[in-house]
């Protein structure tokens, strides 16, 4: 289990091995691989669950939250973590609206097999997220069932959020001004 | 799929068969993957692109594999329009709507597969205005980083500020002092209010109440002089900003304030007069453009179109940044989740944020408007002629920036078209490592074809205005 995967939080109490919560509690007791964290909002008392699991886990963790309560699809986010051993990220964003609590599921897929099971099964919003995500990072998400490029046009080359892509400039040239302004 | 040929065009001479060297189906969704692989050209696969149309893969689905269309039975669309069971091939069009159309808020495309009047499928295209900046974010230190993701969704700059600026300081471990959090809290709703001026305004001259546009343009006006006159700029602000705010309040805010909020709440009285009951706003609107709490959730739909499909959720409520929940506000709900109740909610928001507005007015507190550490804010002036230490905080605050210590943080706001977050990762140092955006315009503009599934062409645009799509928020 990769618990390098989320990075250490500040100003959070990190040492709670077990969330307060019982409606993420009664989710991570069946996957004794995740690791938790309880995170907090800037200026705030308000509180998430930052969640990291195999990628095995991926999809029976958000179907097994989905029934928990966290039924609201946030987000996908994709991270690039360069040089770290399992490269890829995967950032998974739940709503519980009932019991008012967020969780952020991520896990870590390596770079020779950056691909992570698709949620659009689960959550029908998942469709543009993982789309946006191969597209900028190069994730796969097999079983997708569109698969394509969302943001950039069909024949890029590369994946630009990747961190070994580089930003490209133009060359502007400068030239010597007048001295006497 | 026969027009291959000008998608390659000088190639006419290669047989047009495309790639047969894997065992998938052309047009199957693994050969599609398969095909936006990374490829370099001159390499071994001679015409990546050659088995698609030249539109590549943006074109729709076959019918037999399109998910939309089973995820779609699950909704209950009352389909009252006449259908010809024997509508032959050649009654079936697909139409583009856009990108450059003027409905679409931005450039947008819809594709949609019309039978006569009736719209059967709707494939969002999006990426026109896609400029990158995520990885921009990547280049830029933190205090430039507000400069960046103010440009994102320009109709909400002070929120985009705000949720990175939180962000920033989640990781940084500080808190703002309270005249910031109020000062935030202020420019924030008075942003909602100008937003949702705007929305009625065009969403007036999309369904056809033309004067709606002038009416709606002519408040919000009045609240952009206001943010003028405290950050400048009329949009795009770089105000909020990782400590605190920028400046303090301009003199004499308190009476802009409460002209505006006065000139506003006439405005929104007008509109309702015109609107309400006007039969015709009412025939574009009600039962149009429908969306059910499920598919609300379902698809990450949040702010004014979930409470209007009648999800009492506010971010403002549940999960309080700046001090909001300090306020006494309340949030208003819909019961159908059509045009009609997303227009009830938005002007109820108006009146709500100027409530929150004039109790914000009443209890400034007084103090700083930034937070006093020097490795976050840059010194006064003139504390820079007296001390060594103020000028070498100064000189590193803008040669490098604000150093973040590791870690990654997820913040949001209520954003006026709904859950506005930034997931930032820092791997120490002064520039964010990785910034993903989650905008409410993306979410929402991958629903639209819940909305318009198997209603009239003109109902489409009715539906798309009252989702308020900015596309520089779904691009980035």
């Amino acid at each position: 289990m990769d618990v390098e995967g989320i990075d250490p939080s500040t100003g959070t109490d990190t040492a709670m091995p077990l969330p307060g919560s019982p409606v993420v509690a009664s989710v991570l007791e069946r996957f004794p691989d995740a690791t938790y964290e309880l995170r907090a909002y800037a200026s705030s008392s308000v509180t998430y669950h930052a969640i990291t699991v195999p990628v095995g886990d991926w999809v029976a963790f958000a179907e097994a939250a989905r029934d928990a309560g966290f039924d609201t699809f946030i987000d996908i986010a994709a991270v690039d973590h360069y040089t770290d051993a399992p490269r890829f990220e995967v950032a998974l964003n739940l709503l519980n609206m009932e019991a008012v609590e967020r969780i952020v599921v991520s896990t870590r897929v390596p770079y020779d097999q950056p691909s992570v099971p698709t949620l659009t099964d689960v959550f029908p919003g998942a469709n543009f997220y993982e789309r946006e995500a191969f597209d900028l990072i190069g994730i796969e998400f097999p079983g997708h069932p569109d698969l394509t490029r969302i943001l950039l046009p069909d024949d890029w080359e590369g994946h630009p959020l990747r961190k070994d892509y580089a930003v490209g400039s133009v060359p502007v040239e400068f030239k010597a001004g007048s001295a006497n302004l | 799929m026969t027009d291959t040929t000008n998608a390659t065009s000088g190639d006419e001479a290669v047989p047009d068969e495309g790639p047969e060297t894997t065992g998938s189906e052309p047009g199957s969704a693994e050969e599609r993957r398969r095909l936006h692989d990374v490829w370099v050209s001159g390499t071994e696969e001679r015409f990546p692109f050659s088995g698609a149309t030249n539109e590549g893969a943006q074109e729709l689905l076959s019918r037999a594999d399109e998910p939309a269309l089973a995820v779609q039975e699950g909704v209950l669309v009352v389909d009252d329009y006449v259908t010809d069971p024997e509508v032959i091939d050649e009654e079936r069009q697909i139409i583009n709507m856009g990108p450059q159309h003027p409905s679409t808020h931005g450039v947008l495309r819809l594709q949609l597969e019309l039978e006569g009047e009736t719209v059967r499928r709707v494939k969002p295209i999006v990426g026109y205005l896609h400029t990158g900046m995520e990885k921009t974010a990547e280049t830029l230190s933190y205090s430039q980083g507000s400069t960046n993701v103010t440009r994102m969704d320009y109709l909400s700059p002070f929120h985009n500020e705000l949720v990175f600026s939180l962000a920033t300081e989640q990781l940084l471990g500080i808190d703002v002092p309270p005249r910031a959090d109020a000062i935030r809290v202020l420019m924030t709703e008075l942003n909602r209010v100008a937003s949702h001026l705007l929305w009625a305004a065009t969403m007036g001259m999309d369904i056809g109440a033309l004067s709606m546009m002038i009416y709606g343009w002519r408040e919000r006006e009045v609240c952009l002089d206001f943010f003028e006159k405290t950050t400048g700029l009329r949009m795009n602000h770089n105000y909020i900003r990782p400590g605190g705010v920028a400046a303090d309040l301009p003199d004499g805010w308190e009476e802009d304030v409460e002209d505006l909020i006065r000139l506003v709440n006439i405005g929104i009285a007008e509109y309702e007069e015109l609107l309400n009951e006007n039969p015709i706003f009412l025939d574009r609107t009600l039962g149009v453009g429908v969306i059910t709490p499920d598919e609300c959730k379902a698809y990450g739909i949040t702010g004014p179109i979930a409470r209007a499909s009648g999800i009492t959720w506010d971010l403002r409520k549940a999960m309080p940044y700046c001090g909001i929940e300090q306020y006494e506000f309340d949030v208003p709900t819909g019961l159908h989740g059509d045009v009609f109740d997303r227009y009830i909610v938005r002007m109820e928001e108006i009146r709500q944020s100027l409530r929150i507005v004039a109790q914000v007015v009443e209890a400034m507190p007084r103090g700083d408007y930034r937070n006093p550490d020097p490795k976050v804010t840059p010194p006064p002036r003139k504390r820079i002629n007296e001390s060594m230490e103020a000028l070498i905080h100064h000189f590193k605050l803008f040669t490098e920036g604000i150093v973040v210590p590791p870690g990654t943080a997820y913040q949001s706001v209520e954003g006026p078209r709904g859950e506005l977050g930034c997931y930032l990762v820092s791997k120490g140092g002064a520039r964010p490592w990785r910034m993903h955006w989650r905008a409410p315009s993306f979410a929402a503009v991958q629903a639209l074809p819940m909305m318009m599934t198997d209603a009239l062409v003109a109902d489409v645009v009715a539906a798309l205005a009252s989702v308020d799509p900015v596309l520089g928020d779904v691009d980035r």
